[in-house]
C-alpha cells in the first residue's frame, strides 16, 4: 500500500511553461480550482529559452499585416498538413493574446510611435515577431507567472507525473511525484490539461533541457490518445557547435533577422544557391535586397537565410556533408559584417542581441560583433503531439486535454519561429477555457486503488534492483546516440528499421534500469523513470518517419528526397492498441474550406 | 546551518585587499584632511585658496568673506576657517551611497566582503537610528552644490595674479590654477553622478518622455553615476592633492610654476 | 584536444549536515562547471543531486557556490579556475540544504506573492492597448532581464548571514518591485510596505548582489538605491511633505 498525499482539482495542469501558465489562468478566471504540476521550479520551464519573439499579426511595423497573411504564412510554413482550423484561430487570436500580455506587465520593445515593436522572421512575410530583445520567452513565462500567482491557483513545484489515471475512458487524474523527498501525489481532477513541452531529449543533440522528455505525448498515448505528425522534428538550422559542451545551444533566428549571413568556409552565402519554388518569388536574388530587407524596406523581398528552418537546416548539412563547412563541423553565421553598414554596428548589434553577445562571449570566447560564428543544427522542437480537437483542444481521451508543443496540428510539417509562443497563448488560453467547461459539466471521478498500487510500484522498481541494474544514464545516453545517427535529420528506411531494433533493445534495458541511493532528489531515479517516455517518442517518430516515403518540411528522407502529393492528404496516427504495441495509421486531412483555400491562393 | 564567523569563507581570491585598500585609503585622507583642517594657516598662495578653506567666511587671508575671526568665537576651541565649512562637504561624502558600502566593508566589516563571515551577529541596517539619518543625504547634495560653484569661482579667481609691483591683477595661468580646475573638475563629476540627483532630478517619474529636459538631465546623471565609484576616489584624490600643492606652495617647500 | 583531469569537491548531504566529497572529473576544452558535476552525476555518482535546465544562463536554476563565490555553475568556464586545487562545489548558504547542491527555494516564491501585482492604468487604445514609449521602459527592462537564480538573495549578508527572512525580501525582489513602481502603466503604490515589512532600509549597499548578478543588472545602483530614494522622498524629506501638503496629488 502505497503512500502518497491526495489533491483534489476540478483542473489539473501538467506543466508550466507558456501553454500551462496560460491554461491555468484561464480556467482560474472561469472559476474553477486549479493545480499546476511542474517538473522544475516555477518559470524555469523551457519556454525561458525561446529567444526570437511571438508572432502576431498586429500590423504594427507593416500595416499590410493581418491575419489573412499570417494564416497562409503558417500553412506554407506546415507544407499544407496543418490542421487548417488551428491555423485559422492562431492568426486570428493571436493579437489579443499579446495585447493581454502586455495588461499582465509585460514590456515589449516599441516603435517609435510607442506600439510594441515587431521584428522579421523566417517564413514571415511581414515583420510580425512582437519581442523583447532576444530574451522574449523569458519576458512571456515572466509575465504569466507574475500574473499567475495571484490567480488562487496551486502550484506544485518539482513534482513529475509518472501516469495518468483512468475510469473507463476517461482521464480522472493523474500520480506524481515530488523531487525533494521522492513522496508520492495523487491528484484526481476532472479535466486534465498536458503542456509538456517537447521531446528533444531523445536526441543526443538539442537545444531542449533535461525536461524534454516528451512526458505528456507519452502519458497521453499510454492513456490512449492519438499521436500525429511524429515524423515532424524540427532541426533548428542554427544551434552552438563549438565547444562540445554548449552543442545543440541555440542562436536565435534573431541573428539573422538582424542581417546576419550564412557564409560556408569559402565564404559563399551558399543560401541562394538553393531557393525553393514555393519561395522563389518572396525571396531576395541578391545581397543588397535581402540587406534592404532586413532593414525594414518594405519592397526588399527578404534574404534566403530567413527561408523556413528545415530548409536552412538541410542547406547547412549539404554544405558539411560537401566539405564546405566549418572547422567544428558547421558553417559560419556572421552578424558581424553589418559594421560595413552600421556606423554604430558592433553596439546595434549588442542591444539588439544582448544574450546572444553574452552567451557567445562567456561559453565559447567568441565576441560575435568582431567574428562570425559557428552553427549547425540542433534538434529544436516537435511538430507531432496529442491529436486535439482544434476548437477545445480536448484529445480523443474525455477530460484529456493538451496544448502548446505536446499538442498538435497548429504547425504541419513544420514550425514558423515565433509561432510557438503565439501558440503557447493561443491554445493554452483555449485549453485552460474548454478544460474549465468540461470540468463544470463532469462529476470528480474515481480512481481506482489497484491502479494507484501498480502505478507506484512500478515507479519504485528501480529500487529493487539498485546499483546493480542498468545505469539509467547509459541507457539515455545511448538512445540519444541511436536516434540522433538514425532518426535525424536525413533518414533513410533501413537506417530506421535498424532504429526499431534498437529501440527494442533499449526498451528491454529499460525495464532492467536500477537507481541506487533513495528516494530523496535522486536523478538516477527520476532519469530512470524518464525513459518510458523518451522511448515511446522515439518509437513514434521512428514508426512515423518510417510510413511517410517523402520528404516534407522537418522529416526528409534521402531514399525519397522530394515531396510526394499523394502525402499531402493525411496526418500519420500512432497509437497503443490492444496488447499495448503501437500502431500507425494514416488519417485523412479535413477538406479545407473554401474561403480559407482563397486566402492561401491569393497570398501565393 | 552553522554561523560563520569573522573572516570565514571559501572564497580562494584574495577577497580581503580591496577592503584593505579602501580602509586605507580613506585612512589616509581622513588623518590629513583633519590634519590639514586643524592648521589654520598655509591654506593660500597667491591667488589660490585651498578646497578645504573655501568658501573662508572668517579668516585671515584676503579670500575671507567676513574678516578676521569673530571676536565672539570662545577662547577655549581651537579655531580654523576649514571647521567651519568642511563638514559640508564631509557629510556629503559620509552619506554618499557608494562611500557607505565601501566603508561598512572596510570599518565595520559588515560584511567584511563578499561572502565573507561577519563579526556581529545582529544588525540593524540603515532602518533604525542612526544608521536612518543617512537619508538625509540630499540635503549634503543641495550643499555640495553651492560648494561646487563656490569652487568653481575660485579657480576663475586663481586665474588673476596680482603684480607685486604695480599691485594691478593679470590673467595668467599656473600650474595651481590647473590643479585647481581639475578638482573642481573632478568634483563636480562627483557630485553630479549623486544617486539623489539622479532620483531628484528626473528619476522619480515613470514617464520620463513627458519632461524632456528631465529626461536629457537624468542621462546625463546616469552618465556620471555609472563610475560614480570612480569618480568619488578621484575627486577625493584631487581635493587632498589641491590642499597639499597650496600648502606646499605657500610654506615656500613647492615653487608654483606660471604657464603664461 | 587538451585532456586533463581536474578534482571536484562537491558538498553531499541533506537538511541533517553533511560533507564535501572529492570526485575527479576528465576535464575538456569549453566545459563548464555544470558539465563535470554532469560526468560525475552520470558516471560515479547517479543519485548527486543538482537543479539545473538551458546550460546556457537563461533559466538561473544551477545556482551554486563555485570556490566560494555565488555563481551559475552554467556559466562558469572550468578555463577560468585554477584546476591545480580542488574546485569546491557547495550549495547556496543563504537557503536550508536539501540535498547535496539542491537548496530549498521556496522562500523565494512565497516573498513574491506578498507583492502587490501589476495594475495598470485604463488602456490608452480601444483595442486594450497602451502608448509607451521605449525611452520609458529601458529602466524596466533592465530588471525584467532577471532570471530569478536568487543568487543575490545568496549573497546578500542580510539573509546569508543575518537571516532575517521575516523583515527582509532581498535584492530580487527589490529589483521586482522596482520594476513594477518604475512601469510607466502601473498605478499601484507599494511604498509602506517597502519600508516597513519589506525592509529596503535594511540594505546597507555593499553592492555584492550586483557583483554576482549573472545578468549584470546594476541591482544596487539602479533597483535599490531609487526606491530608497522613493522611501526618502515619502517619508523622511521635510521639503518634500511640505510641498505635498499644497499640491496633495505628486505624480507617482
Amino acid at each position: 500500500m502505497p503512500e502518497y498525499a491526495a489533491h483534489e482539482y476540478d483542473v489539473l495542469i501538467v506543466g508550466a511553461g507558456g501553454a500551462g501558465l496560460r491554461a491555468a489562468i484561464e480556467a482560474s478566471a472561469a472559476g474553477v480550482s486549479v493545480g499546476l504540476v511542474c517538473k522544475s521550479l516555477l518559470g524555469k520551464a523551457h519556454t525561458v529559452m525561446a529567444e526570437g519573439g511571438i508572432a502576431a499579426a498586429m500590423g504594427n511595423v507593416d500595416d499590410r499585416d493581418n491575419w489573412r497573411v499570417h494564416f497562409a504564412d503558417t500553412m506554407r510554413g506546415g507544407q499544407y498538413v496543418n490542421n487548417w482550423r488551428m491555423a485559422e484561430l492562431h492568426a486570428r487570436e493571436a493579437p489579443d493574446r499579446v495585447r493581454e500580455l502586455e495588461a499582465w506587465g509585460a514590456v515589449f520593445d516599441r516603435t517609435n510611435d510607442g506600439r510594441i515593436l515587431q521584428r522579421n522572421f523566417g517564413g514571415h512575410r511581414y515583420p510580425r515577431l512582437a519581442h523583447v530583445g532576444d530574451r522574449t520567452g523569458l519576458e512571456l513565462i515572466r509575465t504569466l507567472q507574475d500574473h499567475g500567482i495571484h490567480q488562487g491557483m496551486d502550484v506544485h513545484m518539482e513534482c513529475t507525473i509518472v501516469s495518468l489515471l483512468k475510469e473507463g475512458d476517461r482521464v480522472v487524474g493523474a500520480f506524481a511525484y515530488e523531487r525533494e523527498h521522492g513522496r508520492f501525489k495523487l491528484f484526481r481532477a476532472k479535466a486534465v490539461v498536458l503542456a509538456t513541452g517537447g521531446i528533444g531529449r531523445a536526441y543526443k543533440i538539442t537545444s531542449n533541457s533535461w525536461e524534454g522528455t516528451g512526458d505528456g505525448h507519452s502519458l497521453a498515448y499510454h492513456a490512449g490518445a492519438e499521436l500525429i505528425d511524429m515524423e515532424f522534428v524540427q532541426f533548428h538550422p542554427t544551434g552552438m557547435v563549438w565547444p562540445p559542451s554548449v552543442r545543440g545551444i541555440l542562436v536565435t533566428e534573431g541573428v539573422r533577422g538582424e542581417g546576419g549571413v550564412l557564409r560556408n568556409k569559402e565564404g559563399r552565402r551558399f543560401m541562394f544557391d538553393d531557393i525553393p519554388e514555393n519561395y522563389r518569388s518572396q525571396t531576395a536574388d541578391n545581397e543588397e535586397e535581402g540587406w534592404r530587407y532586413t532593414q525594414g524596406d518594405k519592397n526588399a523581398r527578404r534574404p534566403p537565410e530567413l527561408l523556413t528552418r528545415d530548409h536552412v537546416a538541410r542547406s547547412i548539412m549539404r554544405e558539411v556533408k560537401a566539405g564546405r563547412g566549418s572547422p567544428h563541423g558547421g558553417v559560419f553565421l556572421d552578424i558581424s559584417w553589418i559594421k560595413e553598414r552600421l556606423k554604430n554596428g558592433a553596439e546595434h548589434i549588442k542591444k539588439k542581441l544582448p544574450s546572444m553577445y553574452h552567451q557567445f562571449k562567456q561559453l565559447a570566447d567568441i565576441d560575435i560583433t568582431a567574428e562570425p560564428m559557428e552553427v549547425g543544427p540542433t534538434t529544436h522542437y516537435v511538430m507531432g503531439g496529442v491529436r486535439v480537437e482544434s476548437d477545445t483542444q480536448m484529445s480523443n481521451v474525455p477530460g484529456l486535454f493538451a496544448a502548446g508543443e505536446c499538442a498538435a496540428g497548429i504547425n504541419g510539417a513544420n514550425r514558423l519561429g515565433g509561432n510557438s509562443l503565439s501558440d503557447l497563448l493561443v491554445f493554452g488560453k483555449r485549453a485552460g477555457e474548454y478544460a474549465a467547461k468540461y470540468a463544470k459539466e463532469n462529476r470528480l471521478g474515481e480512481v481506482s486503488k489497484a491502479q494507484i498500487d501498480e502505478v507506484a510500484r512500478q515507479a519504485l522498481e528501480p529500487f529493487e534492483r539498485g546499483g546493480s541494474g542498468q545505469g539509467a544514464f547509459q541507457v539515455q545516453h545511448d538512445l540519444q546516440e541511436m536516434m540522433q545517427d538514425l532518426v535525424g535529420i536525413v533518414r533513410r528506411e533501413d537506417e530506421m528499421l535498424q532504429a526499431l531494433d534498437g529501440l527494442a533493445k533499449l526498451w528491454e534495458r529499460a525495464r532492467q534500469v536500477g537507481a541506487p541511493g533513495n528516494r530523496d532528489y535522486n536523478p538516477g531515479w527520476h532519469t530512470a523513470l524518464d525513459l518510458t517516455h523518451l522511448l515511446t517518442v522515439s518509437e513514434a517518430i521512428t514508426r512515423s518517419a518510417l510510413e511517410r516515403k517523402e520528404s516534407r518540411g522537418g522529416h526528409f528522407r534521402d531514399d525519397f528526397p522530394n515531396k510526394d502529393d499523394a502525402y499531402a492528404t493525411f496526418n500519420v496516427v500512432s497509437q497503443r492498441g490492444p496488447d499495448g504495441e503501437m500502431q500507425i495509421r494514416r488519417e485523412p486531412l479535413k477538406p479545407i474550406p473554401a474561403e480559407l483555400k482563397a486566402i492561401i491562393k491569393e497570398m501565393a | 546551518m552553522i554561523r560563520r564567523s569573522l573572516g570565514q569563507t571559501s572564497r580562494r581570491d584574495v577577497w580581503w585587499v580591496w577592503p584593505v585598500l579602501v580602509f586605507l585609503g580613506l585612512s589616509t585622507f581622513i588623518v590629513y584632511s583633519t590634519w590639514a583642517a586643524f592648521q589654520g594657516r598655509d591654506y593660500h598662495f597667491g591667488p589660490y585658496l585651498s578646497p578645504f578653506y573655501s568658501p573662508e567666511l572668517w579668516g585671515d587671508s584676503p579670500h575671507s568673506w567676513f574678516g578676521p575671526k569673530p571676536g565672539w568665537w570662545p577662547a577655549w576651541a581651537p579655531f580654523s576657517p576649514a571647521l567651519l565649512i568642511l563638514w559640508a562637504p564631509g557629510g556629503f561624502r559620509l552619506t554618499c551611497y557608494y562611500y557607505r558600502g565601501a566603508y561598512y566593508k572596510a570599518f565595520w566589516a559588515d560584511p567584511p566582503s563578499c561572502a565573507v563571515g561577519e563579526p556581529r551577529k545582529s544588525y540593524w541596517g540603515e532602518s533604525s537610528l542612526p544608521l536612518i539619518l543617512q537619508n538625509v543625504h540630499r540635503y549634503f547634495f543641495y550643499l555640495a552644490a553651492i560648494f561646487l560653484v563656490l569652487l568653481a569661482h575660485d579657480v576663475w579667481k586663481a586665474m588673476w595674479f596680482t603684480d607685486p609691483g604695480s599691485g594691478k591683477a593679470h590673467f595668467g595661468i599656473g600650474v595651481g590654477t590647473i590643479v585647481l580646475a581639475v578638482n573642481v573638475c573632478l568634483l563636480g563629476s562627483y557630485s553630479l553622478g549623486c544617486h539623489s540627483l539622479r532620483h531628484l532630478i528626473g528619476g522619480s517619474r515613470d514617464q520620463l518622455s513627458k519632461a524632456p529636459l528631465c529626461a536629457k538631465a537624468y542621462q546625463c546623471v546616469g552618465c556620471f553615476n555609472r563610475r560614480h565609484m570612480m569618480w568619488a576616489w578621484f575627486s577625493l584624490f584631487s581635493v587632498g592633492f589641491a590642499d597639499l600643492y597650496v600648502r606646499l606652495c605657500s610654506k615656500g617647500i613647492w615653487h608654483d610654476w606660471r604657464i603664461f | 584536444m587538451v585532456q586533463q583531469q581536474a578534482t571536484f569537491s562537491i558538498w553531499r548531504g541533506d537538511s541533517a549536515g553533511g560533507k564535501t566529497v572529492d570526485y575527479t572529473a576528465e576535464v575538456s576544452e569549453g566545459m563548464v562547471v555544470l558539465d563535470a558535476v554532469h560526468q560525475i552525476q552520470a558516471t560515479q555518482a547517479n543519485d548527486l543531486a543538482c537543479r539545473w535546465n538551458c546550460k546556457a544562463g537563461k533559466c538561473g536554476s544551477c545556482s551554486a557556490e563555485i570556490n566560494g563565490m555565488p555563481r551559475l555553475m552554467c556559466m562558469t568556464r572550468l578555463n577560468d579556475l585554477d584546476l591545480t586545487q580542488p574546485v569546491t562545489v557547495e550549495p547556496m548558504r543563504a537557503f536550508p540544504p536539501v540535498r547535496d547542491l539542491v537548496t530549498d527555494v521556496s522562500w523565494n516564491f512565497r516573498v513574491k506573492k506578498k507583492i502587490k501585482k501589476f495594475k495598470p492604468r485604463k488602456p490608452d487604445n480601444p483595442d486594450g492597448s497602451w502608448h509607451m514609449l521605449q525611452g520609458d521602459i529601458d529602466r524596466v527592462q533592465e530588471f525584467r532581464k532577471c532570471i530569478e537564480c536568487f543568487l543575490c538573495q545568496d549573497v546578500c549578508h542580510v539573509l546569508r548571514e543575518h537571516q532575517m527572512y521575516e523583515e527582509f525580501i532581498g535584492p530580487r525582489y527589490f529589483v521586482y518591485t522596482a520594476a513594477l513602481e518604475m512601469h510607466p502603466l502601473d498605478t499601484e503604490d507599494r511604498l509602506p510596505e517597502l519600508k516597513q515589512s519589506q525592509g529596503a532600509g535594511l540594505c546597507n549597499i555593499t553592492k555584492c548582489c550586483t557583483k554576482v548578478c549573472p545578468e549584470n543588472i546594476h541591482i544596487t545602483d539602479n533597483a535599490i538605491i531609487p526606491l530608497k530614494e522613493r522611501i526618502v522622498d515619502r517619508y523622511y524629506d521635510p521639503l518634500k511633505k511640505l510641498f505635498r501638503m499644497f499640491r496633495p496629488k505628486s505624480e507617482g
